[in-house]
């Protein structure tokens, strides 16, 4: 017994099988009711709180022999964070295939980034979730948020926005942008960029978010509004990124100039860009090569 | 260019791994001549509080493997415990048991600072409260036949008569005289916090079993706040015990109750002053702390915080101690430990994404006009 312990006596997945049920039918909520944030028993797993435990469980509860996995944080498949969590989930999970290529997997565990192309039909995106809830920067009480989700109570959040245009003239919320999920319940939707925040809307392919210490499972279905907070006379703006001429700045490596930018600092105090999703880059490397 | 952006982050994690399996043999400390190995007896016997704690904090009472996790983990507190949650994450409950009352339990240990005397008698045990703190230094050489003499002395002392197998509760006599209000049984099953998220406002069994194996700091410094000051307790220890606890199951066959096993425990009453008014005649309050191990501070401490959380619970919370959420959702050593370490991962398009807020708010600063334009024509 004491042998087999870090990988569960070897039982595909490492959670029992009571504990992947439980997760499966809270996705299965959660998609039946679009950004509501589902509670869930969550298990403590081998990798620390807060290092993507959430959108484990989600994967090794859904991951089959003939799944075929990618896992990225910050949109790079070599991150070492990304690394761990591909080699806990291939030595509990023996017959699955992993990729770093976006268009040929079934199931994509992400921290921090939708991929550039989004998600095709039929594809699963996992989200790595610290904050389930949007509603947090404006009430520290989770009883009281549940209440205002409950009555659609968003007022503190649009007071929020507007009190960032009337002191910076800016929203200042850079990522984790709440953004309203089949015009009812808004979402956190994990930190990504805004610039990711569109490939939400209407996607074709599948979004779970999980949260395994705040214990959520929330989820955007396929072909579902996704849409960021905003006034009607101040538009939802992503990240820029315009070089000091006013050009659209391109990626070191690839050239491309539409993708998001990792910035890098230079020891001579110049700057260098390059593609923050590895595939992305990878791919558009080849097609101009 | 970051540690994301370098290739072979596999190669990176196991040479990181290498050096740590290094460090714990001791051998970087002293290359000349390497330590022994400690021995997992060594660890459940020599470093039984520490033992005890990851028992407690990992909620799982496997001392094999406690001791196991303790040497993993080098020591670690959090992590030892951490690898008893992981692991226990792998087993499906198969069943559970009838409520255990502490009266059944075996002492070792058991004082009252209510009375001078109690029934049974006050019983000092293996107690560190006159402690002199004091080095001894003869112990930074002990040798074997020390530890076996001080071992063979101790029992050859023990005296004739047997102690009884069990102690009446100190409470009983309160509650005999009506000045605690009668235990009531909740119909309800206790709640598995294993298995169901907690949501408030949650039964009075979450909170117990949360506190139970949550990490002693951050359970200690709560309950401090409650009595210094922040909360208006004024808990007496009525009976503080620490013994060996028999667990019953139902037989497999016949389901009749059958005694599986000891758990070494300690459990905390502490009644508190009394406050209810109205027509029923005031009764002392009661706030209750049990943990795996040894582990006479968590008890204390859990069995104010439940006195205090009970407070909020009626009169809603006046002090974040007797705000259950507040409480609850903050002394898991696993969920704290994680999260503050996660802060290390990564987080550079997040950062990116926060550069560009900042940039754009500080261009609006600079040229209001400018960037008023460029609002309007960006769509």
């Amino acid at each position: 017994m004491i042998q087999h312990a870090h990988t569960g006596d070897g039982h595909f997945g490492f959670l029992d099988e009571f504990a992947k049920k439980e997760i499966r039918r809270t996705c299965l909520k959660a998609i039946c009711i679009p950004g509501y944030q589902v509670p869930y028993s969550s298990r403590e797993m081998p990798i620390a709180r807060g290092f993507g435990t959430g959108g484990l469980q989600i994967t090794l509860a859904l991951i089959g022999p003939g799944d075929v996995l990618k896992v990225i944080d910050q949109g790079s498949d070599d991150s070492v964070n990304a690394v761990n969590l591909r080699s806990f989930i291939m030595q509990t999970c023996p017959g699955v295939d992993t990729t770093t290529r976006t268009a040929s997997a079934t199931l994509i565990q992400t921290r921090h980034r939708v991929p550039e192309v989004g998600i095709a039909r039929g594809q699963v995106l996992v989200l790595q979730v610290p904050y389930p809830d949007p509603l947090v920067i404006v009430e520290s009480n989770e009883l009281r948020r549940r209440a205002m989700h409950a009555e659609g109570d968003y007022a503190r959040l649009w007071v929020k926005l507007y009190e960032d245009l009337v002191r910076f003239k800016e929203i200042t919320i850079a990522h984790r942008y709440p953004t309203r999920i089949a015009g009812r319940y808004v979402i956190d939707p994990s930190p990504i960029p805004r610039w990711d925040v569109p490939r939400l809307h209407r996607s074709p392919g599948l979004f779970l978010f999980g949260a395994g210490r705040e214990k959520k499972i929330y989820a955007v279905p396929p072909f579902t509004d996704a849409d960021p907070l905003s006034f009607d006379d101040v538009p939802f703006r992503v990240e820029e990124f315009r070089a000091t001429d006013g050009g659209r700045l391109t990626c070191a490596r690839c050239g491309s100039h539409e993708s998001f930018l990792d910035e890098i600092p230079l020891p001579d105090g110049g700057k260098r860009h390059q593609c923050s999703d590895s595939d992305w880059c990878a791919r558009h490397r080849e097609d101009h090569a | 260019m970051g540690y994301v952006a370098i290739r072979g982050g596999e190669t990176a994690i196991a040479e990181a791994g290498r050096l740590l399996e290094t460090l714990r043999t001791g051998a970087v400390a002293a290359p000349a001549a390497p330590s022994e190995p400690i021995s997992l007896d060594a660890i459940r016997g020599q470093l039984h509080f520490l033992h005890g704690r990851v028992l407690s904090e990992g909620g799982v009472y496997h001392p094999d493997l406690a001791a196991l996790a303790i040497k993993q983990a080098a020591g670690d507190t959090l992590e030892a415990a951490f690898f008893l949650r992981a692991w226990r994450s792998t087993r499906p409950r198969l069943g559970t048991t009838e409520p255990h009352a502490g009266g059944t339990m075996r002492v070792i240990r058991r004082i009252s600072s209510a009375f001078k005397e109690i029934p049974g008698g006050q019983m000092l045990g293996p107690s560190t409260d006159y402690l002199q703190r004091l080095f001894r230094y003869e112990l930074m050489d002990e040798s074997p036949d020390r530890l076996r003499a001080i071992a063979r002395a101790w029992l050859r002392d023990l005296p004739e008569e047997r102690l009884p197998d069990t102690f009446p509760k100190v409470l009983d006599a309160l509650r005999a005289e009506g000045l605690l209000p009668a235990p009531t049984r909740s119909p309800a099953e206790a709640f598995d916090i294993t298995r169901q998220p907690l949501q408030f406002p949650v039964p009075r069994s979450a909170a117990l079993a949360t506190m139970s194996r949550a990490e002693q700091g951050s359970l200690l410094g709560i309950a401090y706040s409650a009595m210094r000051g922040y909360g208006d307790i004024h808990p007496t220890v009525a009976e503080l015990r620490v013994g060996w606890l028999p667990v019953v199951l139902p037989h497999p066959i016949t389901g009749e109750p059958t005694e599986a096993g000891e758990v070494l425990v300690t459990e905390c009453e502490t009644v508190a002053m009394f406050d209810r008014g109205g027509d029923q005649p005031p009764v002392f309050n009661l706030g209750y702390g049990c943990c795996f191990g040894h582990n006479e501070v968590k008890a204390i401490a859990m069995s104010i915080l439940d006195r205090a959380l009970q407070k909020g619970a009626e009169d809603g919370p006046a002090h974040p101690a007797e705000d259950a959420e507040f409480v609850l959702l903050h002394v898991d050593g696993v969920d704290s430990m994680g999260f503050c370490n996660h802060y290390k991962l990564p987080h550079y398009v997040t950062f990116q994404s926060d550069l560009d807020r900042l940039r754009a708010a500080r261009r609006k600063q600079q040229s209001p006009e400018t960037a008023e334009a460029a609002l309007q024509e960006t769509p």
